[in-house]
């Protein structure tokens, strides 16, 4: 048997752990679900391993292996398996998400300890696995589909996981309803590939893509956009994601800042082909929404107080930067991008949930500060971490941010310097972050801040009373956090600019997107002033919060409405509770009286002439002899005097 | 004077004919005891066999009364069948009608 055919397995053993624990789970309690689940999901990543092996020792073209398993639908010409799909792509997708995965699921043992719903939380965590799985290793887009949904409902699931609270479940409500908005989108695009191509398969779409036309090439390309936009958070369905953050911190790092959330930039990239057939304001569409979205979200992360809503913020600003990449042709960047930002986001959200842990749930950074001396571990790593995402050579972020802007800069230096200030806020909200969480005095003591949200303030009530000192998270916690620093430390490695010998992630992935990247023509020059500018864009944030947050030479400036997120959460929902309610009760309405009325009007016409055609079969003898009488005279009369018999 | 007697065309047993079978359709419109109905039934047959045999006559073809050797032989087993069926009704339901045929379920 071909290696390569292993790759069903890959979404097998999480679905193995998931099926396990759904059945054993209670019985085998804590912490042995935990284990299992992180067993099956580290096994996981062995078999991608495996099959990135075989993959590796195939000739360049040959790198794509699509592995049957199944007939699922056959409807006529429509025929649909269920199959995987082993390339560069879909291989390079799945070895960071059974590894993260397996990281995270190792860390939530120690997270969820003492949780009544221990065993619990690893089904839906090995579930999320295997639909993420299924997502990229999809060989159709109705597999993919189907991934989209599951981690789509684990995230619902995940979210309002302790739905007890009211503000959780409805935080869970919410991100299911935005995500229908993007489904709907790629719902369509696959009604639309279908009715032009003949099939989902992405051998054969990504083969026809240059037939098809390009107003329709454009319209599924940006269909499927609107479903990326919903499952990864861009303008203007983000809104969900900061409220994901209800959800336990190990969820947070796993589905909403290194898996579930990218899969929109998976998407795209899995369909670079029909991006580059369509109209060349297609991708431009795609990058300015990237880029706004990251310079939107960076500006409200500057102003937040709830560790992981700054981290959620972030978490929507990166995301940007990757459909920038994307939007740009720079598909090689926006998987590196991806790839990093996996490492140093699931780090810093479980660093952050560290601390909240280390804090007795306290999420308020005015209420750390000078936890380095407390929590050591937790601080280097957070500090790793930190340092990547603000672009700081040599760590990872720095190189694949840089190579971002490097093709905005190609495509259209606007995007380029909306890009660069980005970069700036970014570093300069996480040192804000930094230096409230880990420096500083200690204000774990004091009194809750009383404008703090519901949820929190609650917590923080029970908190204030009985504040032990902050301890340093247990081995479980910490092992992933040093392993993830590492990767976050040389994750840049995959992708050095230097030389063509070190593009490691280009050459590798060039199979999927031949012809459709970008070729950027800068000097050399060049692209080390870009370099050096993006640098010093960072250390400058990195400078301004260490003057603001550590030295206190002057106030901080953060407005009310940009920790309101510039109150688009709240004008969404007055539009929707306002205009939006009447026009939906019009809606209901409509379908209760006309569609509605015309179903009952139907249904009754149809019963109405029934019960009038049922008195003619009256059991009477006579009156059918009658009927036929009439009958034959009718019959008569009209051959005597039409025919003239 | 010698009255002159009418001679007998086949008009006269055409409609001799469609009295015969008025009454006939009258007689299964109006009356409701099955042995009756029955009756005008057959009287209608008659009448439709008497226009066979007139045309027959009128066309000089054979045809016509090989028909009617037919309808003859298909009225006898009628006959048996229809009136097996209205003796089993009427034991069963002495004052029975025609409506009434349903009793002989099952």
């Amino acid at each position: 048997m071909d290696t390569l055919d292993l790759v069903w397995l890959i979404p097998a053993l999480p679905l193995a752990g998931f099926l396990t624990l759904l059945v054993l789970g209670r019985r085998l309690g804590e912490p042995a679900a935990g284990w299992l689940a992180t067993a099956m999901c580290g096994a996981s990543f062995i078999a991608t391993v495996v099959v990135f092996a075989a993959l590796v020792g195939e000739d360049l073209h040959h790198r794509s292996h699509v592995y049957d398993l199944f007939d699922w639908l056959v409807v006529g010409g429509f025929d649909v398996k269920v199959g995987f799909l082993a390339d560069p792509l879909s291989i390079t997708m799945a070895l960071f998400i059974t590894g993260i995965g397996t990281l995270i699921h190792l860390y939530s043992i120690g997270y969820m300890h003492g949780d009544p719903k221990f065993s619990k939380f690893f089904v839906y965590l090995n579930l999320f696995v295997f639909s993420m799985l299924m997502l990229v290793l999809g060989s159709n887009m109705l597999i993919t589909f189907l991934g989209w949904e599951g981690v789509g409902a684990c995230s619902y699931f995940l979210i309002s996981f302790w739905f007890s609270k009211d503000a959780n479940a409805s935080a869970g409500k919410k991100a299911f309803v935005t995500n229908r908005i993007g489904d709907w989108g790629f719902m369509t695009a696959m009604f639309l590939v279908f009715a032009t191509v003949g099939s989902l398969d992405y051998s054969v779409v990504l083969e026809r893509a240059p037939e098809i036309a390009p107003v329709t090439a454009t319209a599924i390309a940006l269909l499927l956009f609107v479903g990326a936009v919903g499952k990864s958070a861009q303008i203007p369905l983000f809104v969900w994601l900061p409220d994901a953050m209800a959800g336990p911190t190990p969820v947070s790092a796993l589905i909403h800042a290194a898996t579930m959330v990218t899969s929109g930039v998976y998407l795209m990239t899995r369909v670079n082909p029909i991006l580059a057939q369509g109209y060349d304001w297609g991708p431009d569409i795609i990058a300015w929404i990237g880029v706004l979205t990251a310079l939107f979200a960076a500006t409200i992360a500057v102003a937040q107080t709830d560790i992981k809503k700054v981290l959620a913020y972030s978490t929507v600003s990166q995301l940007g930067y990757m459909f920038l990449a994307v939007g740009t042709g720079a598909y090689v960047a926006a998987i590196f991008h991806m790839v990093t930002h996996a490492f140093f986001k699931a780090l810093m959200f479980l660093g952050s949930g560290s601390v909240i842990h280390g804090l007795h749930d306290e999420q308020d950074m005015r209420r750390m500060g000078g936890l380095r001396k407390l929590m050591p571990i937790t601080a280097a790593t957070f500090i790793v971490g930190w340092l990547a995402i603000s672009g700081v050579p040599p760590f990872s972020g720095f190189w694949s941010k840089d190579e971002i802007l490097l093709y905005a800069y190609d495509a259209n230096p606007a995007l380029w310097f909306v890009g660069l200030v980005t970069a700036l806020l970014t570093a300069f909200y996480m040192s804000r972050q930094v230096f409230l969480v880990f420096f500083g005095d200690e204000r774990w003591r004091d009194a809750p801040v009383s404008e703090t949200s519901e949820a929190e303030a609650s917590a923080a009530v029970v908190a204030a009373h009985a504040h032990p000192e902050p301890h340093e998270s247990p081995w479980l916690m910490t092992l992933p956090l040093v392993v993830l620093a590492g990767l976050a430390l040389v994750g840049g490695g995959l992708n050095l600019p230097f030389t063509s010998d070190l593009h490691f992630l280009e050459r590798w992935l060039e199979p999927v997107i031949e012809g459709n990247e970008r070729v950027i023509d800068v000097a050399t020059g060049t692209k080390v002033g870009l370099a050096v500018l993006a640098t010093l864009a960072g250390l400058f944030g990195i400078v301004l919060a260490a003057g603001i947050y550590l030295q206190k030479r002057r106030d901080p400036i953060e407005p009310q409405i940009l920790a309101d997120g510039w109150r688009v959460d709240s004008s969404i929902a007055a539009f929707v509770g306002g205009p939006g309610q009447t026009g939906f009760e019009g809606v209901a309405t409509f379908d209760r009286t006309v569609v509605d009325g015309a179903v009952n009007g139907v249904a009754g016409a149809i019963s109405g002439g029934g019960k009038g055609l049922r008195l003619l079969q009256s059991g009477f003898v006579r009156s059918y002899a009658l009927g036929v009488a009439v009958g034959v005279v009718a019959v008569l009369a009209y051959f005597l005097t039409r025919t003239g018999i | 004077m010698i009255v002159a007697v009418a001679e007998v065309t086949p008009a006269w047993y055409l409609i001799l004919g469609s009295i015969l079978f008025a009454i006939g359709a009258v007689g299964v419109l109006v009356r409701r005891n099955p042995l009756v109905m029955f009756m005008c039934v057959e009287l209608m047959l008659n009448a439709v066999t008497l226009t066979f045999v007139t045309f027959s006559r009128m066309l000089d073809d054979i045809d016509g009364q090989a028909v009617v050797v037919f309808v003859l032989v298909v009225a006898a087993a009628e006959v048996v069948v229809g009136l097996g069926i209205i003796v089993a009704l009427l034991r069963k339901e002495p004052a029975a009608t025609a409506d009434d045929i349903n009793v002989l379920k099952g």
